[in-house]
């Protein structure tokens, strides 16, 4: 009969914690607590610009401890908490991005925040909060860590939208959010409890081995709990059949938060899509990737025929986001079955095997790197564009075409940004969404999934006649573009940055220089997706 | 060990069932606050189904995500009751249906 105390320690053995691996999070968590607990406390409200500043610094600082923590140890993972976190040069590339995200969502909200009638030090706070949660997600390990992420995500992600509560758009636009978040994530839990059911563990590397140890074809209960898990990150990528909620959150939400929405809570999405793919039912890929090339069918096919029929730009870009969730499924569809076979007879993976699964997903994380600035910038625009012309009313077609008619004319800069913005998006050479795209279609050519890779190509040219249209408004002369009825804004005569928000600029000249550096040298980022894709391969 | 086993499925058929009434009544109902406690009965029938399988295979794994669950539903629930509040200040008795000035 053991003690008592005996008992205990059997029973309550705490992991070894490796806090050196978890700075980047501390770091997030930190910030926004003690920016509350600032804020709270200090006898005057905080100016809105110390609250920028903080947050500006902290996603800087995170992004790049993550990128001191990848030269220091290269890709080689390194687990910790007891096997429930890791980190390695896929969580660590994702974590520099959300970083990337915090930093330039911060900017780009700082001129909005008045305007949206949002507080400094809540919103600052939520962000990096949110942040945290994608950075979880990205290294979660274990499946109850990942939920935790994807909740810390979504519920800072609610409150987010809801911020700007003066509008009845941005309640609406949170109510829709926060249903349909709980829904999937219930979906998502439920998915988890399945497969907990069916392997008896929810660390993806156990349920791995679990896996590769015993030959079962198949095992309905974990089938349904895998589909259940797809369910769950489909609503929160936004992929067809599960995108229903995105047009009308994307267009109710602020437009700084709808920027982050669309890029670092797609890529936390896609992050924990990968990881419990790749790592924890590979063994199943044989089943599981019909879907994904179903759910990457669906969601080119819907989201350009959908932007086509846009007149609002907002709404445009919400279904252009579809569609890129799309292209990133494909990179992700491409596994080939014989490939699962191989890693069957000699679980383990030889470097080889690693290196053929590795091009897909090395693809897949170079257009989520890619899109994310695209989209940043395209949604920094857009703020840029609704608040120089101070337009205060809550009317829901705020981003109409026709608003941007001319625009070329009054603001030929950022006319210009945008266009880069929108032909990135669209894919054409010498940015990085033709890069992006080239890969993705490659990786899909190169597993035979020829079909697939043939809608690709095809809905790119199909969304392309959606992101032309914007860029042909925007320098079509005046007269045929617009009615007179925003002539005072076209009074300005100066066109220059000079009265546009210096912050907002900032963020957009960022996801400018990014989309073409990356477009005109994409050298570099390759070798970090390929070097990110390799090391989530047990 | 057989009446052990019925006895976990009839409790994962419980949870299912939960699930299930509760996806359909969040779907179905338009009351919000109703829509909140219909996420509560989804996330409960899950909370059942990891009690049951912990059950089963005699860990306490399946019980301390339970614990987990439930942090997590409370947080849920008090940012939705906030969103409902906000909702229903400025529109009195609106229901999930008013909620439609963006079109999707």
């Amino acid at each position: 009969m053991p003690s008592l105390e005996e008992l205990f320690n059997e029973t309550f053995a705490s992991p070894s914690v490796d806090w050196w691996v978890l700075v980047p999070q501390i770091i997030l968590v930190g910030a926004a607590l003690g920016l509350l607990l600032v804020a709270s406390l200090a006898p005057r409200a905080l100016p809105a610009w110390a609250s920028t500043v903080v947050t500006i610094a902290t996603g800087a600082a995170t992004a790049i401890t993550a990128a001191i923590q990848w030269t220091d140890w290269g890709s080689a993972p390194r687990s910790t908490l007891a096997g429930a976190f890791v980190s390695d040069g896929f969580s660590l590339l994702i974590t520099v991005l959300v970083g990337a995200g915090v930093v330039m969502t911060a900017l780009v909200a700082h001129s909005a925040l008045d305007r949206y009638g949002m507080a400094p030090p809540e919103f600052a706070a939520l962000l990096l909060a949110s942040a945290a949660g994608a950075v979880v997600m990205a290294g979660a390990n274990d499946l109850i860590v990942l939920f935790l992420g994807l909740e810390s995500l979504s519920i800072a992600l609610y409150v987010l939208i809801a911020l700007a509560g003066r509008r009845a758009s941005s309640r609406e636009s949170a109510m829709k959010y926060f249903v349909l978040g709980a829904f999937s994530s219930a979906f998502f839990l439920y998915g988890i409890a399945l497969v907990y059911g069916a392997t008896g563990g929810t660390n993806l590397s156990r349920i791995s081995e679990f896996l590769f140890g015993t030959v079962r074809e198949d095992d309905y209960l974990l089938l349904a709990g895998v589909a259940l898990l797809l369910v769950g990150l489909g609503f929160k990528i936004a992929a067809v059949p599960f995108h229903f909620w995105a047009p009308d959150v994307y267009e109710g939400a602020p437009s700084p938060v709808t920027g982050y929405l669309a890029s670092i809570a797609k890529a936390a999405g896609f992050a924990a899509m990968l990881r419990v793919l790749y790592v924890a039912v590979l063994q199943q890929g044989t089943a599981w990737s019909p879907i994904i090339v179903a759910l990457a069918f669906a969601s080119l096919s819907v989201g350009a025929v959908m932007a086509i029929c846009q007149s609002d730009v907002k709404r445009m870009l919400a279904f252009s986001s579809i569609s890129h969730a799309g292209f990133v499924l494909v990179g992700l569809a491409a596994v080939d079955p014989d490939i699962v076979d191989r890693l069957w007879a000699d679980f383990g993976g030889s470097v080889g095997v690693a290196a053929d699964l590795g091009d897909g997903v090395s693809s897949a994380v170079f257009y989520l790197v890619a899109y994310s600035f695209m989209a940043l910038g395209s949604f920094a625009v857009l703020s840029a564009v609704v608040g120089s012309s101070g337009d205060p009313d809550d009317g829901t077609s705020r981003h109409d075409l026709s608003r941007y008619g001319g625009l070329a004319r009054r603001r030929p800069v950022l006319a210009l940004a945008f266009a880069v913005l929108l032909l990135a998006q669209a894919g054409v050479p010498l940015t990085a969404g033709f890069v992006a795209k080239f890969e993705v279609i490659r990786a899909a050519v190169g597993e035979g999934i020829y079909v697939l890779a043939a809608v690709a190509m095809v809905t790119a040219v199909v969304s392309a006649f959606a992101y032309l249209r914007v860029v042909l408004t925007m320098y079509a002369p005046e007269a045929a573009a617009t009615s007179g009825d925003d002539a005072p804004t076209a009074r300005i005569s100066r066109p220059r940055w000079g009265d546009l928000p210096l912050t907002t600029v900032l963020a957009i000249a960022l996801a400018v220089a990014v989309t073409l550096i990356v477009g005109v040298l994409p050298q570099t980022l390759l070798e970090w997706s390929a070097d990110a894709a390799l090391s989530i391969f047990p | 060990m057989n009446g052990l086993e019925v006895v976990t499925s009839w409790y994962l058929i419980l949870g299912a069932l939960l699930f299930i009434i509760g996806g359909i009544g969040l779907l179905v109902r338009r009351n919000p606050l109703i829509m909140l406690m219909c996420v509560e009965l989804m996330l409960n029938g899950v909370n059942l189904s990891f009690i049951a399988f912990s059950d089963r295979f005699g860990d306490v794994h399946g019980q301390t995500v339970v614990l987990f669950v439930l942090v997590v539903a409370a947080a849920e629930v008090v940012v939705g009751l906030g969103l409902v509040v906000a909702v229903l200040r400025a529109s009195p008795r609106a229901t999930a249906d008013d909620l439609s000035a963006l079109k999707g």
